[in-house]
């Protein structure tokens, strides 16, 4: 029947109003250059995060909920106005 | 070489599943299938019959067990009645839509307020419109032959059968029945082969929610609507007519029984008034006939076997010449008339039959119908045929309408 | 903490672009669950949140083999599916049966008790979001007192939380459990443990959710935490009749600084309009569940 794949709902980063923007001087694994944290990748209710030296979002599909914003430690994440007309 | 044995309707349901080598079977008792599921666990804690037996809480949870147990692949079973099959009913369309080859046995039996543990074919009736395939049972060896025949037909087609037998006067009457062997059973219906499977390699989402317009997948194929999903069951389930037929032919080669295919006839080659009806009626009505062919009246007997899908093209054939049709059923569409009474004159529609039907609702909550009242009751529908009122609203027999 | 965060299993389960929420507590138990469960296993469930993140015809974002059924359904379907292959001698797969507080404890619970009760091989996971999230917040009876639902919206509910757990236990099981997404780890390592053991293994994961209990998406994580913080929501197992704490609730236990569930109330709008009346019931109700726990695992 049906069939697994990726943007089932389409490109969900369409949803956001807010969108997540890492401050890497902030960021722990990026300040420590090596794994550590990593309370956004846990926490990220979509899947999105990717857990690298350098932490990477994938806005294609990133919703928004500003969750890893909310429980970074050190508060490297903040939630920026998507530009209007945003694709 | 088969045995007669003499045993109940229920004995022979309960004996056919254990031929076609069930692998699970999922009953919650009512009168009067009880037997039938306390046979089986007999047979299953016995070892005779190696399956699994989920002794489910409810009917729902029957059916619902045999719908997830057939989708993973294996054969399943289940039995009921009456407010058991009402109480399932939501998994009835479920088991269809999802295209599974589910064969249940129906004891019929009245449906409730108010209370009725006797037999009329109330329960399967309502259930006409869920995309089950029925198959009507005359006596005990055809309620063993056809549920052999429905693996057959429903791994065929994918659609689920309904084999129904009248309560008590079939469940519980003992009458010789010619079993056969295992081998030959199992030699007559091949492995079942599910059409979706349910594997961690190929993961898939089995029934899910589908949109009105078909819909293009990531891989860019354009997808069945929901719409397109109840086409296909309604294909097949007019294909399967062919399967059906086919099956009985087939049956008859390998085990020396032809119980006739979507519907059989007595006596009709010179016959001037039919009767008809479904399940144990229909035989009360070759005696009838007999009665009525003493007295000098041609009547013959048109035994719907096959209810849905409803044999349309050869009840034009086998009614053709009738100048009297007369129904006997064990049920109604409240509000309206019985519901073999609205399907003929539907298939009859614009044919050159136009013979009048006359409907009498018999022998509702086992109310007992004998061959005598049958008799008299084609003898008024004759005699007011003659006077010239042919049309009858639908009749009660034997029964206080004043 | 992140030591076990690095052992755990990294594959992703769910592909990204689900129909979810944004900020879906269910989205985010889910996850960690299919990646204790790993790829041996077949889900079930209703008509659900859970159903419609599992994504329309004809596609998915779950790499799971996944069989719907009807809303009362669901623990008769795992039934058929053990039964299945057991028939077919196919005992490898480990059968997961998903349905939230409605398919498990309002219409679901008789097929989920008939299912416990003949000893199912199978994990029973009910996501409790406290309501019936899925057709737009109308109230269930895991609804907590003093909530404004779509069918509670002028009075709010008016009877306690129906205590699931304890119904689950009454039927003997192997392994009941609770957890929630706020505490991935250690409703991770439930589902691990969960999937060794025979019998029927209940768990219950505690799902905020940001429409229907009306507070910022952003929140889900600190909402489930403080569930947890004030004894509104006990992490615990119980195996084969063993009480024990686990996680932040242990420490609570060991500590006694359980915080008053004020803090959790005063965040979300569906208890914008309960009564001190209801909030001191509430608390009662908090605080009684709470020292039976402790009686519990005081006892060993």
């Amino acid at each position: 029947m049906a069939d697994p794949a990726v943007g089932e709902a389409g490109k969900t980063g369409d949803w956001r109003d807010l969108k997540p923007v890492i401050d890497y001087g902030k960021c722990i694994p990026a300040v420590k250059n090596r794994p550590a944290c990593y309370l956004c990748w846990l926490y990220c209710p979509e899947g999105v995060v990717k857990a690298g030296t350098r932490v990477e979002i994938d806005l294609t599909y990133c919703k928004g909920c500003g969750v890893c914003a909310e429980e970074c430690p050190p508060r490297a994440i903040s939630m920026v106005r998507e530009e209007k007309g945003h694709e | 070489m088969s045995d007669v044995q003499i045993i109940t309707g229920n004995q022979a349901a309960a004996l056919a599943a254990r031929l076609c080598n069930v692998q699970v079977v999922a009953a919650y008792p009512i009168t009067p299938q009880s037997q039938l599921s306390e046979i089986l666990s007999q047979y299953v804690e016995s070892g005779s019959l190696r399956a699994e037996y989920v002794r489910v809480e409810s009917e729902h949870s029957a059916m619902t067990v045999c719908i997830s147990a057939s989708t993973v692949g294996a054969r399943v079973f289940t039995a009921t009645s009456a407010n058991g099959l009402l109480y399932m009913h939501e998994q009835l369309h479920w088991a269809a839509g999802s295209r599974l080859p589910i064969v249940m046995c129906v004891v019929n039996r009245g449906v409730g307020a108010p209370w009725s543990i006797f037999n009329d074919q109330q329960d399967s009736l309502s259930q006409r419109d869920t995309g089950w395939i029925q198959i009507h049972c005359r006596d005990n060896q055809e309620i063993l032959d056809t549920v052999i025949q429905a693996y057959r037909i429903a791994e065929q087609a994918y659609a689920p059968v309904m084999v129904c037998y009248d309560g008590f006067v079939l469940s519980h009457t003992m009458m010789p029945v010619h079993v056969p062997g295992a081998n030959l059973v199992r030699s007559f219906l091949p492995p079942y082969k599910p059409h979706t499977i349910l594997s961690p390699e190929n993961p898939k989402n089995i029934n899910p929610v589908l949109l009105p317009n078909p819909r293009m997948s990531a891989e860019g194929i354009l997808c069945d609507g929901y719409m397109e999903m109840r086409y296909k069951l309604q294909k097949a389930m007019e294909d399967s007519r062919e399967v059906i037929v086919r099956t009985g032919r087939e049956f008859a080669d390998a085990f020396g029984r032809d119980h006739g295919g979507m519907l059989w006839e007595y006596r009709t080659d010179d016959a001037e008034v039919l009767l008809s009806a479904m399940g144990s009626v229909a035989a009360e009505a070759m005696a009838a006939a007999d009665e009525l062919r003493a007295e000098g009246i041609g009547a013959g007997v048109v035994g719907i076997r096959v209810f849905r899908p409803f044999p349309k093209e050869d009840v034009v054939r086998a009614f053709r010449k009738a100048k009297a049709i007369i129904l006997f059923e064990k049920s109604i569409s409240y509000g309206y008339e019985g519901g073999l009474s609205s399907d003929l004159k539907a298939a009859f529609y614009r044919t050159d039959i136009h013979a009048p039907i006359h409907d009498y609702i018999v022998g509702l909550g086992g109310r007992d119908v004998k061959a005598r009242e049958l008799v008299e009751a084609v003898r008024a529908s004759l005699e007011a045929i003659r006077s010239g009122t042919p049309e009858k609203h639908t009749s009660w027999l034997n029964c206080i309408t004043e | 903490m992140p030591e076990n965060l690095f052992k755990m299993n990294a594959k992703e389960y769910i592909l990204p672009g689900t129909r979810a929420c944004q900020g879906c507590g269910l989205s985010l138990a889910y996850r960690f669950a299919l990646k204790a469960l790993r790829e041996n296993t077949i889900v079930t469930l209703p008509a659900s949140c859970l159903c419609v993140l599992h994504g329309l015809y004809p596609n998915t974002p779950v790499n799971i083999p996944c069989l719907n059924c009807t809303f009362a359904s669901t623990a008769a379907s795992a039934s058929g599916i053990v039964a299945g292959l057991n028939a077919l001698n196919e005992t490898d797969t480990t059968v997961v049966a998903f349905a939230g507080d409605g398919g498990s404890f309002d219409m679901g619970i008789q097929s989920l008790s008939g299912a416990a009760e003949r000893g199912t091989d199978f994990i029973y996971v009910s996501y409790d979001n406290e309501g019936y999230m899925n057709t737009g917040t109308q109230r269930s009876s895991a609804t907590p007192m003093g909530a404004l639902t779509t069918t509670t919206p002028v009075l709010t509910k008016q009877q306690h939380k129906k205590d699931f757990l304890k119904i689950m236990e009454a039927h003997d099981l192997p392994y009941v459990a609770t957890t929630s997404p706020s505490y991935p780890i250690d409703l991770y390592d439930k589902f691990v443990k969960a999937k060794r053991i025979k019998g029927t293994r209940f768990i219950h994961i505690h799902v905020p959710c940001p429409p229907g209990w009306s507070y910022p998406t952003k929140d889900t994580v600190r909402i489930g935490r403080l569930a947890v913080e004030t004894g509104i929501v006990v992490l615990f197992e119980v195996e084969n009749g063993k009480f024990r704490f686990t996680g932040r609730s242990k420490t609570m236990a060991e500590k006694g600084n359980k915080l008053p569930i004020i803090n959790y109330i005063e965040r979300q709008g569906r208890f914008k309009k309960m009564s001190i009346e209801q909030l001191n019931q509430f608390q009662k109700w908090v605080d009684g569940r709470w020292n039976e726990c402790l009686q519990r695992a005081a006892k060993g």
